[in-house]
């Protein structure tokens, strides 16, 4: 059952693995009696064909009243019985109430030995075995009627099917006639396995460790003592020590014996009728190789603390938590367990094991202790600086599993949903020093769960160093970088709803309300800075412009949909240069980012007359006039083609009429519009050629009055969903005018 | 090497430090997180070391090459089973020897754990007392008046760290540097065993030429006995294809009388008092060998108080008079402080 792992705790995690996965199958096994028989009989049918169902009633009885020593050679009786029971035993399994009788005489050692072990061999269980007729097997184990091969393959086949024993309790009250059974020596690898699988805190004995210890001498290193001795250790750490060789890979003989196979093939025939999902076990993570050098083991396994049993005055909880027994966190392997367990759990000795382990996370997240915290934090803390590949020289050559770390680390984040802030210190201390590509993704990830209420200050902290690296990196470092101040962004944002949602006086919090905005806004503010040098230094990449949009199609949502009260427009360098970019992907995604503003500025504006609202925030007059500013130059290029002229804004597109002129266009009036905009003129072709398909002079004037609400509606079909809004949003009431205005001069 | 036995030069003093520019208060010690500590040398840290110290229990931490570590602040760690931690790290490193075999907790082992306190060695009050950690072989039946040899020793001890023990939540105890002498095969294991027992991490401190400098300052201001042994610094040339070493001896009492024109206040040093030191003691140098030191890295300081290697190992000096009471909040703040 437990034959080969790679590391000691490998053993446990196998059988627990296996034990819940049987346990899936049990349930429905029960869940689905009706269905089974049936799936039996269909089965049987097909099978026997016309032949007459067999029945094991009978075979039963004769078991149950055999007399001692009838020959199988002799007795046809005993032969047909025998065979029914081996061949429903492989077809079908033997049903609860067989094993009682079944095991009672193989053991009780009335018939020959052949027909006793051929017994046991059949002995394959339909759902359960009940324990009852495991107890009484072991007393007959005691009076030793049979001879030693025989137990032997009974505490081979006890193994096999100890996950369907249907209750445990009165054979853990055997464990001490099954550990008295040790000194016979060649049961004692087997008796060492039942021990393990039966073992509990309480049966960690000072005499039973002894006896293991004088076995240990007797017999040298053996795998099964290893194994139980390290179980008696993880209980008990104050009475036994043991350090388990790294290589050691078989704990215990090859227990399945011939049973294994017949359990997989009943189990198989059963699932294929019934199919369920496997039971969701979350995965663990594998244990590195152990290294050589001390304390070079980056990643930690989980193992228990030693530390309860020194405490003199233990705290005794009581009422619901009322027991005293930890559960070993090696032991922790599903998230039913967890559940189960989450009163008597206790965090592993080193609380850095917590990270790879999605089980331990979830109990972390769980708890209010402020120390297991702590304790991550001092550990990660060091961790990170000592490993620090950029910081640390000799460690040039670990870059990959310092890559490692990171990721596991920005998981664990990811998981937890809160940043740490030893990865945050780390970060501060270590971006200047920075060269932008070791780990790159992980590090952006990590500045992404930067915490909002940072203690330190943003800008000399992260904002100086990396816009250092921003403005001197390639256009893939620039776009990752927006990506990661993103998701911070929206980090932050979701944070703040949540705890100031739940803590209403944010006096729990470190920081005012007020605060926490101030640092939105910072955020934005820089991101605006450094997207706007970026746009100078990259020429108006469009790849770059959509990352930057994809940052303010938060931004302008972050009243309505954060219930935050702040509202910042882009930058004029980068309002413009997008206005005017030459691909319609990112203009139309400006055009949404405007209605987005739009409903955010108009929402805000309702709210500001509602008297509920009093104490809300109110927006600037200056972030209105800039909105409006905005949306009057990009009417003026989409629309009105007035831009030139109306555009009021400092950094706009206004010219003199002269410098105009000298432009030698005409119709200066109406060529600047969806129609003309370089993103959209692209549209416009394809729209002629389609409208017109026999003109050949691209006479774009003609796209006008009727048929520009079809080349409108042709847009919208061709997914310019943010244009569609926009228009309809800021433009309807001209849009609606301009349509009449048409239908009037057509009629 | 190059030895030298420089005169002091005092013009060039005022020179250097009037072109320097302010640090001001030594700050580097904590960047970030923890308690930023006052990193002054004030008297008291080290002087309530000496009146108390007794001479028996500190006389074996004198004279050894010392590897220094620092340590996070152990959770759940309780003097008062000193006892009972050396039971079970006894039997620990027996299973660790033995690869594979169980070990009963609390036998005679071949390797004796002894675990103390040494209220003795701490900076103030508010300080942990040093915890003492002890391997010695037992000896042979054979030979049964032979004495318990120490085959490895090393301790924790937190000085002047008034802040930080002030502020370490409930659980956790501060004892941020480590020392250890002998084999590092025992470091690892016991280091092992702290690390599982209580939840903290070591590392290896190396000392940085800056720190190494500061120690040379600090070391240098100390009282001198008679006949104090001279101070030699130790510099490396880096980028040659050889290794060369440059050796510089400053007489104990040149030192002193230099440190004393550049210090300002007695019993505190600031990081452009250190900086001055230096360059006065490199200007000098140049004039004699036309050698930029400020070019070479500095890795070793020896002086009669102690010497440090930048490996990270120490050595206390040969008198107990000034026993750690020079360095060991400078210790401190390198362990925190991690440059």
């Amino acid at each position: 059952m437990l034959q080969s792992s790679k590391s000691p705790k490998e053993p446990l995690q196998q059988h627990q693995k296996r034990q819940s996965n049987l346990s899936a199958w049990l349930k429905v096994g029960s869940i689905d009696p009706e269905k089974s028989v049936q799936d039996h009989q269909s089965l049987n049918d097909q099978e026997n064909d016309s032949k007459q169902e067999e029945s094991l009633e009978p075979a039963l009885s004769y078991f149950a009243t055999v007399q001692d020593g009838v020959s199988l050679k002799k007795s046809s009786a005993l032969q047909r019985h025998l065979a029914t029971v081996e061949s429903i035993a492989l077809q079908r399994g033997l049903p609860p109430e067989a094993f009682n009788v079944l095991l009672s005489t193989a053991l009780s050692g009335k018939l020959a030995d052949t027909v006793s072990i051929r017994l046991l061999k059949s002995l394959i269980p339909e759902s359960v075995v009940p324990e009852t007729s495991v107890v009484s097997a072991v007393s007959w184990l005691c009076v030793s009627k049979c001879p030693s091969n025989i137990q032997v393959l009974f505490l081979r086949w006890l193994i096999t099917v100890f996950d369907f024993i249907d209750h445990k309790e009165d054979l853990h009250a055997l464990y001490g006639f099954f550990f008295f059974f040790l000194q016979e020596e060649k049961m004692c690898p087997f008796i060492c396995h039942v021990l393990y699988l039966l073992t509990r805190k309480e049966n960690v004995k000072p005499f039973r460790v002894k006896r293991l210890l004088d076995l240990q001498a007797k017999m040298g290193m053996r795998s099964h003592l290893q194994a139980l001795l390290s179980l008696y250790k993880l209980f008990c750490p104050e009475l036994v020590s043991i350090t388990l060789p790294a290589k050691t890979e078989i704990y215990f003989k090859d227990a399945e014996g011939p049973w294994k196979a017949a359990i997989k093939t009943i189990r198989q025939r059963r699932l294929e009728n019934s199919p369920v999902p496997q039971p969701l076990i979350l995965g663990t993570a594998q244990p590195r190789p152990q290294k050589r050098k001390w304390n070079a083991q980056l990643m930690i396994p989980a193992s228990s603390t030693n530390r309860s049993d020194l405490e003199e005055v233990r705290e005794k909880n009581t009422g619901l938590y009322s027991t005293d027994e930890y559960f070993p966190v090696e032991l922790l392997q599903t998230f039913p367990q967890l559940l189960q367990n989450i009163h008597r759990l206790e965090f592993p000795s080193r609380m850095g094991s917590v990270l790879t382990n999605p089980l331990l996370l979830h109990y972390m997240n769980c708890t209010k202790d402020e120390s297991v915290y702590l304790r991550l934090h001092y550990w990660l803390g060091q961790t990170l600086q000592e490993e620090c590949t950029w910081c640390v020289v000799e460690n040039s050559q670990n870059e990959e599993e310092f890559r490692d770390f990171l990721e596991i680390l920005c998981r664990a984040q990811c998981f937890l949903h809160e940043g740490l802030t030893p990865c945050e210190e780390f970060l501060y201390r270590n971006l200047p020093l920075w060269d932008g590509l070791c780990c790159r993704s992980q590090i952006l990830r990590l500045v992404s769960w930067i915490p909002l209420n940072s203690m330190y200050d943003m800008k000399s902290s992260l904002y100086d160093p990396l816009a250092q690296l921003f403005s001197t990196s390639s256009l893939y470092f620039k776009c990752s970088t927006l990506e990661s101040l993103k998701r911070l962004l929206q980090n932050w944002l979701n944070w703040q709803m949540v705890h100031v949602d739940s803590a209403a006086d944010s006096q729990t919090l470190n920081t005012t309300f007020s605060g926490l905005v101030n640092m939105v806004a910072e955020l934005i503010h820089f991101v605006g800075m450094i997207s706007t040098v970026a746009l100078r230094l990259e020429s108006n990449h469009t790849f770059l412009m959509y990352f930057i949009l994809d940052f303010y199609e938060t931004v302008c949502d972050i009243y309505l949909k954060y219930n935050m009260p702040l509202l910042i427009m882009p930058p004029a360098g980068v309002f413009y240069p997008v206005l005017l970019a030459m691909d319609p992907v990112n203009l139309n995604q400006l055009c949404y980012i405007m209605y987005r503003y739009r409903a955010n500025l108009v929402a805000a504006k309702e709210n500001e007359h509602s008297e509920k609202e009093v104490q809300q925030f109110r927006f600037s007059s200056e972030t209105y006039k800039e909105y409006n500013q905005y949306i009057t130059a990009m009417v003026g290029c989409l629309w009105t083609s007035n831009a030139f002229q109306k555009d009021t804004h400092p950094q706009g597109l206004r010219m003199d009429d002269e410098l105009l002129n000298e432009t030698g266009v005409k119709e200066l009036k109406t060529s600047f519009n969806i129609v003309y905009h370089p993103a959209m003129i692209g549209y416009a072709v394809q729209f002629l050629q389609q409208a017109w398909p026999d003109d050949t002079t691209f006479n774009f004037s003609l796209i006008k009055g009727k048929k520009w609400n079809w080349y409108l509606k042709y847009l919208y079909a061709k997914g310019l969903e943010g244009l569609k809004v926009f228009i309809e949003s800021s433009i309807s009431r001209v849009s609606q005018a301009s349509y009449n205005k048409a239908e009037n001069m057509e009629t | 090497g190059v030895v030298l036995r420089p005169f002091l030069v005092m013009e060039s003093l005022d020179g250097a430090a009037r072109t320097l520019p302010s640090i001001g208060r030594l700050s580097w010690g904590l960047p970030f997180g923890r308690a930023h500590g006052r990193c002054g040398l004030s008297p008291s840290g080290g002087l309530l070391l000496q009146k108390n110290l007794d001479s028996q229990a500190v006389a074996f931490l004198l004279r050894k090459r010392w590897a220094l570590y620092s340590v996070t602040p152990l959770y759940k760690f309780s003097s008062a089973h000193l006892k009972a931690y050396a039971k079970l790290l006894s039997a620990y490193i027996a299973a660790e020897k033995q690869n594979g075999l169980a070990v009963e907790v609390g036998v005679e082992l071949d390797i004796k754990v002894a675990i103390s306190c040494l209220p003795d060695l701490k900076g103030s009050e508010q300080d942990e007392a040093a915890v003492l950690v002890q391997l010695s072989l037992r000896p042979q039946a054979s030979q049964k008046k032979s004495e318990e040899k120490v085959v490895w020793s090393g301790w924790f001890c937190s000085v002047c760290g008034d802040d930080l023990s002030k502020n370490m939540p409930a659980d956790f105890t501060c004892l941020p540097v480590f020392l250890a002498n002998g084999a590092e095969s025992y470091t690892s294991i016991v280091g092992s065993w702290f690390q599982k027992m209580f939840d903290c991490c070591f590392h290896h401190l190396a000392i940085s030429p800056l720190n190494l400098s500061w120690m040379a300052a600090m070391w240098t201001g100390c009282k001198l006995e008679e006949n104090a042994s001279a101070m030699e610094l130790v510099f490396s040339v880096p980028s040659l294809p050889q290794s060369l070493d440059i050796s510089y001896a400053i007489h104990a009492e040149d030192a002193k009388a230099l440190w004393d024109t550049v210090q300002k206040t007695p019993g505190e040093i600031t990081q452009e008092e250190v900086d001055v030191f230096m360059d006065c003691l490199y200007s000098h140098f140049h004039r004699h060998f036309k050698i930029h030191l400020s070019a070479t890295k500095l890795v070793k300081v020896s002086t009669a108080v102690a010497s440090a290697h930048c490996d990270g190992i120490i050595k206390l000096g040969l008198s107990r008079q000034y026993f750690i009471a020079a360095f060991q909040r400078k210790l401190l703040t390198l362990a925190l402080g991690q440059k």
